[in-house]
């Protein structure tokens, strides 16, 4: 029985079900780094969702028609829903909700530092579909084969619904680019922004990683940091150019015997500061999401108050 | 403010007429009927189903896994409960 077995052994079995490819559900016995390992980063992820709203959101309202509005508020709500499955899948590891939300508000728990950047123009709203969803593909499709099960499903879903988002980005940028002067340079503004930032999403250098290699062995995991941006940039810089952007690199250039390109380095002070919390928007869309759990308090109380005469009624 | 959350439900969807509810993942909602509507928000916004059950998740009892080994074992023995298992004569179909 695993009840009686040492702890040793319990991680050697772990360790191989990992290695044959076993998913590990929520009841199976899992070593504890595994578990907090997954709750860090799926909280983390979860809070990126929710977050990453905001930038968007500030555009709805200003969406230049019907149609356009139409899109980003379905991509926007899409990202709600994505926001629910990982919290969802952190609470089958036991975190509890409403303190991974609070440890969000606090400042304790972190979430993708792209969305500490403001969204200036409408041409924003397409270089955030385009470079930040495709970035977070590129990081969530290997996390569909992840070992954790309830989180692998979440990423199945969240990866099925993800396309539109990059599609509609990259239509809104190509459209603008074949648009009038002014419209192109906005484009291309909202393009020279984002790119760094953007290419900042998959984390620091290899080198400075420091969870890398256990998550790699849990196959939590798939592939590093440095592959995964490297893959971005060689799919992302086609696409520039075919709608006549200019990616903002004195230092690139594509290198014919690797067949991939060589980008310039990127402003890692820049990375850890706006981690740190000095970001031009952090303290914007922290008091943002205080506002709304603070807000919506009552409301919450209200459903489970009604809930509660209802329940009454019905058993009287 | 009140420290008492939601309640949690696992949300299963028959994604069309004749297949089995199958689950799709959890919410929280106030009670069964919120509970049905977020999750026809949540789990249904591009035609994923026809029919929604919601179940308060601390009401599912599930096996231990600890214990699976003994608890399937019966099954792992009895390989004549597959056709696999038996030998039929060449020249004899429909069986
Ligand atoms: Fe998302
Ligand atoms: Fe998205």
């Amino acid at each position: 029985m695993v009840k009686d077995l040492s702890i040793q052994e319990l991680e050697k079995r772990f360790q191989e079900k990992i290695d044959k490819d076993i998913k590990i559900e929520p009841n199976d016995w899992m070593p504890d780094d595994y578990r907090q390992t997954l709750i860090r980063q799926i909280s983390q992820h979860a809070h990126s969702e929710i977050v990453g709203m905001l930038p968007e959101g500030n555009w709805i309202t200003r969406a230049p028609n019907l149609r356009r509005k139409a899109v980003l508020l379905a991509k926007v709500q899409d990202e709600a829903g994505h926001g629910l499955y990982l919290y969802s899948a952190a609470e089958t590891l036991g975190a509890d909700r409403e303190e991974t939300i609070d440890d969000l508000h606090s400042g304790k728990a972190k979430y993708s530092s792209i969305f500490n950047y403001p969204t200036l123009s409408w041409a924003d709203m397409g270089a955030i579909g385009w470079l930040v969803d495709g970035a977070a593909i590129m990081n969530q499709v290997p996390l569909c084969r992840c070992s954790y099960g309830p989180y692998a499903r979440a990423m199945v879903r969240v990866c099925k619904e993800e396309s539109f988002h990059q599609r509609q980005g990259f239509e809104i940028m190509a459209h603008l680019a074949q648009g009038s002067p002014e419209q192109k340079a906005m484009a291309q503004d909202a393009l020279n922004r984002f790119w760094w930032p953007a290419l900042m999403m998959f984390g620091p250098n290899d080198a400075e990683s420091k969870h890398t290699l256990q998550s790699m062995n849990w196959k939590i995991k798939r592939h590093t940091n440095d592959e995964l941006r490297q893959q971005f940039v060689d799919v992302t810089i086609p696409q520039a150019e075919m709608i006549g952007l200019t990616i903002p690199d004195k230092d690139l250039i594509f290198n014919e015997l690797t067949g991939h390109y060589e980008f310039g380095e990127i402003n890692w002070d820049e990375f850890w500061n706006v981690v740190k919390g000095n970001g031009p928007c952090n303290k914007d869309r922290i008091d943002t999401r205080k506002k709304a759990k603070e807000d919506g308090a009552w409301v919450r109380e209200a459903a489970l108050a009604f809930a509660d005469k209802r329940q009454k009624r019905k058993s009287a | 403010m009140s420290k008492k959350e939601w309640p949690l439900w696992e949300v299963f969807i028959r994604s069309k007429a004749g297949l089995n509810h199958k689950h799709v993942g959890s919410l929280r909602a106030a009670d069964a009927e919120m509970a049905i509507d977020n999750a026809r928000d949540v789990y249904t916004r591009r035609s994923e189903g026809i029919s929604i059950w919601v179940v308060p998740s601390n009401q599912i009892t599930a096996s231990d896994p600890t214990e699976a080994d003994a608890l399937f074992e019966p099954a792992n023995s009895k390989i004549y409960r597959h056709p696999t298992f038996y030998d039929v004569p060449d020249g004899i179909s429909h069986m």
